[in-house]
């Protein structure tokens, strides 16, 4: 198990290098070839090496461009999870973790965007330079090829006097490139932590300026602005004589005048295979749009929690995995991404969708929920589903012992798998390696999560009944009270359900000690590989790693904290 | 999530072009392109959007994540009141500010990403946001039984009320470690 998780751990480090490699690779491969190459060295003698430095990043730029897109493929990232044989665990946690890696490769983008707007700014002056009088011969004379209309240019600047932001905004190369650099600009910043967690509609919609982006990148190379000598003109026209005779060209036999031609324009192959997954998974997505969901049962929560159970043909679910809702009656265009809260073992699925937002709050209305009376089957809205995406949290199952640990809404998860536990805890027929579950839930509001606790209590009862109560230990911390409410379960102190959740385990105060949580388990079981499984925010996710890690025992019989997070 | 704050967007898009208007403007007055005063204004223009947008506003609803150390700058922004409140104010500043840096093709960039911040506050604006320093507040307990509590409580919640609390015994106050401690040399 341990030797496992270094090797995934060091697995995405691997991917993390390689990635870094394969663009240096590019990088340094189309830099030296724009240094050497013959066909550029006119080029060179009016840019320098900012020629290379643009076409470098250029490279990379269409390379992260072809990148982008695969991570957020969720078919394609299901279909492949559903493939790979070898060392099935340590790879699906790499698809896992698609997200992060959307990121990097943007940051990618973003720095090889700097590199390659610095250089060509640089570049542009450089040519209007050349036009100077005071530049030198060979550039003046370079300058000057193309003013006949048999003679093809060098330099796309073509006089000393005009402005040169006019000259290129009117260029191809150069609107596209201010129209795409905004574009990715206003997807970076809609998407920062902030704006994604808040406003996720905000989010969502800039993120579809990826299309201008896209068609900017193809149109961009499309311009040609950057010019190199043709083949043919290099067979007649040797430069490395020809660059020290400049003032004999035309004159002299073997020093024709140059011909240039722009390099052909390459994004589109890059990017045309990620642009037909992406093209696929929208068609998969219209079609899964098309299949009938069957809403089979609407449970509106105390608190502002819509539960929906539904059916759908061949949907097939694991716990841990999410869904995305679309209903056409509140919007036509959104997908918000769901946890599924339903245990495999059951007929329906379900999510439990929280009010908190215009589309949560619309579906609410929807759904007839705010009237609070019987709504005929047939007078609900429509619900599209796509899904279910992401890894299974099977990983539960392995060891005898697990930690759970959720933090606020990072319950919903063990939603799922708290029920499919018990689902497997129930079934005689399955042999359970599972012996014993601790269950932590930090939270500041219970009653927001009123549903889970309902779902706590059923499980507690039916344990109870079979007789397994020892099976799972929760409990639960409250970390937002007041007085008044410390006064009522202080009075009740003596009884034996806990007076807010109704729970046979009473809900503590305040935030948990790990150190005595985890000192406490460790104790209980002193030879056991335990599973830690936690849900939450990464301040939290850190304080746990290392708990993890400072209560495992040295001796590698002796208890061992394996910590697992997902991040939802 | 709830109403969209336009502003909290503006924001980051402001913030943003303050450092693309900084970058472009460096590069061009590093190389001395043709027309760099303009450039060395987008620097300035830069810095002072920088400033003005670091401290992030208080979002009306929920908490706000504080950029790391805005607080100072919080205190600044926050003095000039109505004029850094209004986003009205902060629309018309952008987009004028933005002008200038228009003529150089280094800054371009930085005066199209400000004047879409401008936009988008412009937009904040109308739908009647406004900007408010985040301001830790001291935390607030209720106080029951009236005067301050000076020592840290004796008993972990949940207890009981006051009237049925029982005077602890002196000894449990404090406990002495009963197993002797060693510091095992290595």
């Amino acid at each position: 198990k341990m030797r496992c998780w270094i090797f995934s751990e060091s697995l995405s480090v691997l991917v993390l290098l390689i990635w870094l490699g394969l663009n240096l690779y590019l990088f340094i491969d189309t830099f030296h070839w724009y240094e050497e190459d013959d066909a550029y060295l006119y080029t060179r003698v009016m840019l320098g090496s900012t020629l290379a430095w643009a076409r470098a990043s250029a490279t990379c730029l269409n390379f992260n461009c072809m990148l982008i897109l695969l991570p957020v493929s969720r078919n394609l990232i299901s279909f492949i999870r559903g493939t790979s044989i070898c060392c099935r665990g340590a790879l699906r946690r790499q698809l896992d973790k698609n997200l992060t890696f959307h990121k990097i490769v943007a940051y990618g983008i973003a720095v090889n965007a700097i590199i390659h707007i610095v250089a060509h700014l640089v570049n542009i002056e450089r040519y209007h330079i050349s036009q100077s009088k005071e530049a030198g011969g060979l550039q003046n004379k370079l300058s000057g090829i193309g003013k006949t209309p048999n003679e093809s240019y060098l330099n796309p600047i073509r006089s000393y006097e005009v402005n040169t932001t006019t000259q290129i905004l009117t260029t191809i190369a150069g609107v596209t490139g201010v129209i795409i650099a905004v574009a990715f600009i206003l997807i970076m910043t809609s998407s920062t932590e902030i704006i994604r967690r808040s406003f996720y509609e905000v989010f969502w919609y800039t993120h579809h300026l990826f299309m201008v982006f896209f068609i900017g990148l193809v149109i961009h190379g499309m311009g040609q602005l950057i010019r190199g000598q043709t083949p043919q003109s290099l067979l007649l026209h040797n430069v490395t004589y020809c660059k020290d005779h400049y003032s004999e060209w035309e004159k002299a036999t073997q020093c024709p005048l140059p011909l240039f031609s722009g390099s052909e324009p390459v994004a589109w192959k890059w990017i045309f295979s990620p642009m037909v997954v992406y093209i696929g998974e929208k068609i998969v997505r219209f079609w899964r749009f098309q299949q009938e969901v069957v809403i089979t049962k609407v449970v509106t929560h105390s608190s502002g929690v819509l539960e929906l159970h539904m059916k759908k043909c061949g949907f097939k679910m694991e716990p841990g995995q999410y869904i995305f809702l679309q209903c056409p009656s509140v919007s036509q265009l959104e997908w918000h991404p769901f946890t599924l809260t339903s245990a495999p073992e059951e007929e329906f699925f379900s999510v439990h969708i929280r009010v908190v937002g215009d589309w949560t709050g619309a579906l609410f209305k929807a759904c007839g929920a705010e009237e609070n009376v019987f709504k005929e089957p047939w007078k609900l809205p429509r619900l599209a589903v796509d899904g279910p995406f992401g890894a299974a949290t099977t990983d539960v199952f392995h060891y005898r012992v697990c930690v759970c640990i959720a933090a606020g809404i990072g319950v919903t998860p063990f939603a799922s798998i708290l029920k499919s536990i018990w689902f497997k805890c129930c079934n005689p027929n399955t042999e359970l390696t599972l012996e014993k579950v601790y269950f932590y839930w930090t939270c500041r509001d219970a009653s927001a999560f009123e549903w889970f606790a309902d779902l706590l209590f059923l499980l507690e009862t039916q344990m109870a009944e079979k007789g397994k109560t020892h099976f799972l230990s929760y409990h639960i911390f409250l970390t937002g009270w007041d007085e008044s409410q410390a006064t009522h379960i202080a009075l009740h102190d003596d009884e034996k359900m806990d007076v807010i959740t109704g729970l046979r385990q009473k809900t503590f105060y305040g935030r948990p000690n790990w150190d005595t949580e985890f000192r406490q388990i460790a104790e209980n079981h002193p030879s056991n590989s335990i599973g830690v499984f936690f849900c939450g925010p990464k301040a939290l996710s850190k304080i746990l790693q290392k708990s993890c890690n400072l209560y495992s025992s040295a001796d590698p019989r002796g208890v061992q904290f394996h910590y697992n997070k997902e991040s939802f | 999530m709830g109403r969209i704050e336009w502003a909290m967007w503006a924001n980051e898009q402001a913030l943003a072009s303050g450092l693309i208007l900084v970058t472009g403007g460096v590069v061009a007055v590093a190389a001395q392109f043709k027309g760099w005063p303009f450039a060395a204004y987008a620097i300035a223009a830069g810095v002072f959007v920088c400033l003005l947008e670091y401290p992030r506003g208080k979002r009306k609803k929920g908490s706000t994540m504080e950029r790391c150390g805005q607080k100072y700058l919080t205190a600044v922004v926050k003095v000039f009141g109505p004029i850094t409140r209004n986003y009205y104010v902060r629309a018309i500043l952008h987009a004028a500010l933005a002008v200038p840096a228009g003529f150089l093709l280094s800054t371009i960039l930085g005066t199209a990403c400000l004047g879409i911040a401008s936009a988008i506050y412009l937009l904040a604006a109308i739908r009647g946001e406004e900007w408010n320093p985040i301001e830790q507040k001291p935390q607030e307990r209720p106080q029951v039984g009236g005067g301050t509590i000076k020592q840290p409580p004796a008993m972990p919640p949940p207890r009981p009320p006051a009237d049925t609390r029982k005077k602890p015994p002196a000894e449990v106050a404090g406990q002495e470690n009963p197993i002797p401690v060693t510091i095992e040399a290595e």
